[in-house]
Parts: structure tokens; C-alpha cells; sequence
């Protein structure tokens, strides 16, 4: 083992690996192309320093040696600038739900953003808003799970059939499209004004959804308990109706609207 | 040796080492030998909790309506509550003092001091009172509408915001200079 390891730099071979980075491959291109620098503001705070007030950092990157969405800009500036920038990431196409931030003002996922290639506007990436900052673009989305786990996410029902699973016809399995696709990247509830201000007591966006969809599940049976709970000032009545999480959910569905059944439904029974 | 055991590289290392395919891979000993030497420290759950909570205290809250971008969505519903607290305003104003002094607020007192303002002031107080009230009006129509289950598409929200901002500018037009 030893004897590999102080071997290793002679083994190494002097080209490129056949995997590359894909940002690093710049020698590769039988063309070179032009440069294309776009400057990158991005809000950064370091636990390790706390006195220090958040900042705006700004990276100067060649978006032509980039790939075509936020994240690939990221993960550049983070493998080749400047290692200390912090941010979440996973599976780079909007399926986990891991790097939700506020680019450009609106919350949306870093991989499913492009970015503008007009080099000369800059590009502002801020953390989700109105959330505690556990360093740079990494929110504390400790109480937003906590309140997803109040509205009870799973089958609740007394009476599961004799045999094999529950059944629902197609119509029923119906309502549960534009609610199931949801992947909790807290997109909507960071974007809500009333969150922002009431997030102590009401629910939000994301967990609202939620709760409706397991209120709108044939198979589920405690749709009157699950309501119950919400039949207060501050749980469901905070949503004024205002949009911003349908406008800028990244898997394009409705919170708003999924709110507005569930109040429906509280004032007509 | 040791970081490369604290690292859970050693497997991958032996494998390399009577893998001639892996072994040419530099960028596996690149990451493993190279670059990294991490040095973890154990320390009991207390003292971890410890370090959390006090980094917890001294958190930033990120920005929030300073940053976010201007949209008819929450911008309109800004709008139609200091709109709604505005007119609330006035007409809980207006009816305490005719509660406590009924000869300067009546009707006929209230007439005769506006007929004889300037023409200028005549037409901002119309504006600044037939805007809020006119926004304010149909905006609540708009969310009667939302509570039926209706308009709730994103769609239907842009659609009909902007039919309040035209009916809006329409009406408080027509109050201020034909009314």
C-alpha cells in the first residue's frame, strides 16, 4: 500500500482522463470558443466568522466553458474558484429538490434554471428568503419539515381491505395529479409574504398542498380529523390567496389552489 | 495511510492496486492521495448539540421583499391591504369625529369647505380617494370569486389581476373627471 502510494504521481498519466470534468475540458474543444465572462452575485455568510454580516461575493465566470444551467455555474465556481462556497445539490434535475434558491429574485431549483446568457446583466443567487442561514446558500429548513410532518404525510384508514392493497378507481387517482409531484424544496412556502411573517403558526404553501392531498385520497379515511386540525386562525387561514408559490414552483403546480379547495371544503360542510 | 483509512478510501485503493483499468483513472488518485488530508475530531453528542445551538442563536435571516422580484401576484396583495387599511382608515376617521364634533362633519359643512378648495386639490383628494376605493372593490370581487373555487389557475390569477388594474384605471378616470 505504501509502496502505491508513493508510486501514484508517476502513474498518473500526463493526458486528460476519458471522464473529465466537463467545465475543465476547455483543451478539448477542437475549437476554442470566444470568451464570455457573466459576473455571478452571490450571497455568502460563514458561521465561522458570525460577527461578519452577510455579503454579496461576486465570480467572474466564462459561461462559454460552462454548462447552460445555475447549478453547472455553482459547481464550477465551486470546483475551480473558490471551494469554500456552500450550497446543497444532489441529483442536477429537479427531482430531490436540494438546490432551491432565490435566483434572480425569484425562488426556483439552481438545476432547472438556465442561465441568461446576456453577459452583460449579473446574476444575484440569494439563499431561500426569509429563512436562518446555516452558511451561504444552505437554509435552516429544520421548522418547514417539522411542519410538513404535523399534517400527518401518510395512509391513515381504520379499515384496510381483507385482501391485497387499497383500490381506488381512476377517476379518484385522478385528483391526486399536480399534487403527488410535489418534492418538498420549499420553493412555494419561501416565497409566500404570509410565510415569511407567520411561519411560527401557519403551515405554508408546501405542507398545505400536502395536507390536501391526502384529504383529496379516496383511500384515505381521516379527511374530517386532517381538516379539524387546520379549522383555526392561523394553520390554514394565513393564505391570503396571494399566488407567488404557484408562480414559482419549479414542478409547476398549485398550492394556491390546492389552499383554496381545502378552504372550500371547510366552509361548505 | 491513516487518512486514507479515515476517508474510506481503502478499499478502492487495494482494488486499484490490481487494477490496471482503475489505476489509470488519475483522477481516483488525484482526489485520494494528493489533495486531501482530513482530520476529524470525535467529541460526545452534548458538546456537538453545544456547538449547534450556539451557532443557531447567531443565524441570519436571509432577505426576503427586498430581493424578490416585483410580481402582480404579491405586489397586487400588498396593494389591496394597505388599500383596504387606507379606507379604513377614513371612514373610521370620518365617523369618530362626527361623533365628537357633528357640525363640522356634516354633510352639508363638508360640502360647502370642498366646493370652495382649488381646483388642483379637488382632483388629487377624488384620485387618492376613488383609486383605493375602486382597486380595493374589485380586487375583493376578485377573491369572492377565488373562494368559489373559481379563476384559480395561475393563469386565471394574471388574467384577472389585470382585468382589476384595467377596471381600476377605467373607473377612478371616469370618478375623478365625470363625477
Amino acid at each position: 500500500m505504501q509502496s502505491l502510494l508513493s508510486r501514484a504521481p508517476r502513474l498518473a498519466p500526463r493526458h486528460l482522463p476519458a471522464r473529465a470534468f466537463a467545465t475543465t475540458s476547455a483543451r478539448l474543444q477542437a475549437e476554442p470558443k470566444p470568451v464570455l465572462m457573466k459576473e455571478f452575485k452571490i450571497y455568502r455568510w460563514n458561521p465561522d466568522e458570525p460577527e461578519k454580516k452577510p455579503t454579496l461575493q461576486s465570480y467572474h465566470i466564462d459561461l462559454n466553458q460552462t454548462g447552460p444551467m445555475v447549478l453547472d455555474a455553482l459547481n464550477k465556481i465551486k470546483n475551480e474558484v473558490d471551494p469554500t462556497l456552500t450550497f446543497r445539490r444532489s441529483c442536477r434535475e429537479g427531482i430531490c429538490g436540494s438546490c432551491a434558491m432565490n435566483i434572480d429574485g425569484q425562488n426556483t431549483l439552481a438545476c432547472l434554471c438556465r442561465i441568461d446568457r446576456d453577459a452583460n446583466k449579473d446574476m444575484k443567487i440569494y439563499p431561500l428568503p426569509h429563512m436562518y442561514i446555516v452558511k451561504d446558500l444552505v437554509p435552516d429548513l429544520t421548522l418547514f419539515y417539522k411542519q410538513y410532518k404535523s399534517i400527518k404525510p401518510y395512509l391513515q384508514n381504520d379499515n384496510p381491505p381483507e385482501k391485497g392493497e387499497y383500490l381506488q378507481s381512476p377517476e379518484d387517482r385522478k385528483k391526486l395529479d399536480g399534487l403527488y409531484e410535489c418534492i418538498l424544496c420549499a420553493c412555494c412556502s419561501t416565497s409566500c409574504p404570509s410565510y415569511w411573517w407567520n411561519q411560527d403558526e401557519y403551515l405554508g404553501p408546501a405542507a398545505l398542498l400536502h395536507a390536501y392531498r391526502w384529504i383529496a385520497d379516496s383511500r384515505d379515511s381521516y379527511a374530517a380529523e386532517r381538516k379539524e386540525v387546520l379549522q383555526n386562525e392561523m394553520s390554514l387561514y394565513r393564505c391570503h390567496t396571494i399566488f407567488n408559490c404557484a408562480r414559482t414552483c419549479p414542478k409547476g403546480l398549485n398550492p394556491a389552489a390546492a389552499i383554496a379547495q381545502i378552504k372550500l371544503q371547510l366552509a361548505t360542510e | 495511510m491513516m487518512s486514507t483509512r479515515a476517508l474510506g478510501l481503502g478499499p478502492s485503493l487495494r482494488k486499484a492496486a490490481f487494477s490496471p483499468k482503475i489505476l489509470r483513472n488519475s483522477l481516483v488518485l488525484r482526489n485520494a492521495v494528493q489533495r486531501r488530508s482530513i482530520q476529524t475530531v470525535k467529541m460526545p453528542e452534548s458538546k456537538t448539540m453545544e456547538i449547534l445551538n450556539r451557532q443557531r442563536l447567531r443565524r441570519p435571516s436571509s432577505p426576503h421583499f427586498t430581493i424578490y422580484q416585483p410580481q402582480l401576484t404579491w405586489l397586487g396583495s400588498i396593494f389591496n391591504r394597505v388599500t383596504g387599511a387606507a379606507l379604513g382608515v377614513v371612514l373610521y376617521g370620518f365617523s369618530i369625529g362626527y361623533l365628537f364634533a357633528p357640525e363640522s362633519f356634516s354633510s352639508a359643512h363638508v360640502i360647502e369647505t370642498v366646493a370652495g378648495l382649488p381646483d388642483a386639490i379637488k382632483y388629487f383628494g377624488k384620485f387618492a380617494l376613488a383609486l383605493p376605493a375602486t382597486f380595493h372593490t374589485f380586487n375583493g370581487i376578485r377573491h369572492l370569486v377565488w373562494d368559489t373555487g373559481k379563476w384559480l389557475s395561475l393563469e386565471g390569477c394574471y388574467r384577472s389581476g389585470y382585468a382589476v388594474l384595467a377596471a381600476t384605471g377605467i373607473s377612478t378616470l371616469a370618478l375623478v373627471f365625470y363625477y
